[in-house]
């Protein structure tokens, strides 16, 4: 049998596309840690230059600017007591998963495993777990930060001309359920035990060269909200811990 | 044509046919799967659930919570007087391309694309009626020398980021941040990322401006996609005679005797210091000072939100 070189030459192009764009069909694919498109870890500090009044301080009874309540939402916000909050031992309710990120604090990010990026944040010493794959929920009571299942959003892939890249930018989406019921705002906003997460988590780079994450939370709430409550917000990487400061929960601060 | 010359012909349309298919199988190499910029044309409506009062009805008059105004800004803003916007002259000052994030309106988006290849030449935010439409230019025009004029919009140039638009806006008119006088010079510039999961679409806008800040302001606002359009024009601020007042003057507080300055404060039980802003105060570590002292109003009583609102952009 005659084999011309030109056929030579496309079988071994051919035979070399499965090295050259990575993994090949046949190889396991990368894990959830390996495959992050963006990179998430270290500690971030929140900036307030949003929403301070009702972040920074306490607001006032009765004060629920921007919250879309509902008619039993806003009856909840009345109803609100701090002191039951304590005697109850529920001084966490502003520290759960669907209010955690507007608190101003800092978040310490780091892979606990390759599938499992855990989120720590100072205020509140509140610990989130975001799982990626096939994680099943252990079941049992709802907690404060609930059960938070994660993927990778990645770019769609193009046609554009050059070498096989990783892709440039991405964002980590996780959805979270089973919360145990809290405060979107300090002064007893409500969510309720049926309030569903939807969160995006960015990274952009500042015009400084720093990079930011942002993080956008859509609340969905049919108990207390009449449309899904959206906020995003804003963090500034730190370049270590030295200003980790741990506080315990407050009902009142 | 001899017999020799014809046989070289079908000879070279072999070869060529083979180095085609070697072209084919090189360009299967290189065309790697690099990743594509996202389809940001919609209309979108904006969610008013941070800084509703800011964006919608308007701040009180000095109100500078969150902002990290330099001395500079910080005694500039207190001169403002609410009274300036009847002069034609600094009427449509609030309305340079920060209030695409500082207001509470949504937009529309669309391309402008060459009409032959289709490449996006451009991109548009649609104005409201105060704001005027913003031109991202996407074909790579450097921005206009500092001299050149700040039209009402800005110059912005615009790159994909992987599926993130990366917008850099300068030339802005000096203006406002707040609709209370807190100021931005006509060195502002504006750098924004556009980012969009599914029907959701985050604007991100950092802005910076060496007079009258000390670091930079980043502010995230929201939008959902849209099903009843926007239209893509409207007529931008327009400044009119709206008052009598005299020609010779311009209506302001001089150092110190700013009648509002204690408003917030009192209202809210808040620290001065906090309320005319600052770097320092944006971070949580100055709960720590604010703690000793604060104790939150007993009840609201004025701009309670009554269970917020949601804005649409229909304009």
């Amino acid at each position: 049998m005659k084999v011309s070189k030109n056929t030579l030459r496309i079988a071994v192009a051919l035979a070399l596309l499965p090295h050259i764009y990575g993994q090949g069909r046949g190889g396991p694919p990368p894990t959830p840690k390996a495959a992050a498109p963006v990179d998430l870890t270290g500690y971030w500090v929140s900036v307030i230059n949003e929403d301070w009044r009702f972040r920074m301080v306490p607001p006032a009874k009765g004060d629920y600017q921007s919250v879309p309540m509902n008619a039993d939402g806003i009856k909840a916000a009345d109803a609100w007591d701090p002191s039951k909050d304590e005697a109850a031992g529920e001084q966490c309710k502003y520290y759960g998963a669907a209010a955690i990120m507007r608190n101003p604090g800092i978040l310490h990010i780091t892979w606990q495993d390759d599938d499992t990026l855990r989120v720590e944040m100072d205020a509140g010493t509140q610990t989130r777990l975001l799982h990626f794959g096939n994680w099943k929920a252990p079941g049992g009571e709802p907690t404060w930060q609930g059960d938070s299942v994660a993927q990778w959003e990645m770019p769609r892939a193009g046609r554009g001309p050059g070498p096989p890249e990783k892709p440039k930018s991405g964002d980590l989406k996780a959805i979270t359920t089973h919360m145990r019921a809290g405060y979107l705002r300090k002064n007893g906003v409500p969510y309720s035990a049926n309030a569903l997460l939807t969160e995006y988590y960015d990274v952009i780079q500042g015009v400084d060269g720093n990079p930011w994450l942002i993080v956008t939370g859509v609340v969905d709430d049919p108990t207390y909200l009449r449309t899904p409550f959206m906020t995003s917000s804003n963090f500034k990487k730190l370049p270590n811990g030295s200003e980790w400061d741990t506080t315990p929960c407050s009902a009142r601060w | 044509m001899g017999y020799n010359s014809l046989f070289g012909e079908v000879v070279m349309e072999k070869r060529m046919t083979n180095n085609t298919a070697l072209a084919v199988v090189s360009m299967a190499l290189a065309c790697g799967p690099a990743f594509a910029e996202m389809d940001l044309a919609g209309d979108w409506i904006s969610y008013m659930h941070e800084d509703a009062m800011e964006r919608g009805g308007g701040p009180f008059p000095v109100d500078y919570l969150g902002l990290p105004l330099n001395e500079q800004g910080r005694a500039r803003a207190l001169l403002y007087s609410a009274s300036q916007i009847a002069m034609v002259e600094r009427q449509c000052l609030y309305y340079t391309s920060v209030y695409l994030t500082g207001g509470p309106f949504g937009f529309k988006i669309w391309a402008d694309t060459e009409p032959i290849n289709g490449q996006t030449i451009a991109l548009n935010i649609s104005g409201t009626n105060d704001r005027a439409p913003i031109k991202i230019w996407m074909d790579g025009r450097p921005h206009p020398s500092k001299y050149a004029i700040h039209p009402i919009g800005g110059f912005a140039t615009g790159i994909w980021e992987g599926d993130v638009l990366r917008v850099y806006m300068t030339h802005m008119k000096a203006g406002y941040l707040r609709r209370n006088g807190a100021p931005t010079s006509d060195q502002t510039t504006l750098t924004s990322h556009f980012i969009r999961h599914g029907d959701l679409l985050t604007v991100i806008a950092e802005i910076q401006d060496p007079v009258y800040l000390t670091e930079p302001i980043v502010i995230s606002r929201n939008y959902r996609l849209g099903t009843n359009p926007i239209r893509p024009f409207d007529t931008p601020c327009i400044p009119g005679e709206e008052a009598t007042r005299r020609p010779d003057t311009v209506p302001h507080y001089l150092p110190g005797k700013n009648p509002f300055i204690d408003e917030v404060s009192k209202l809210y039980n808040l620290p001065l210091e906090a309320v005319l802003g600052g770097a320092e105060t944006l971070y949580p570590a100055y709960r720590k000072k604010l703690k000793p002292a604060y104790v939150p109003p007993e009840k609201c009583k004025s701009n309670c939100g009554y269970g917020g609102f949601t804005t649409g952009s229909s304009q």
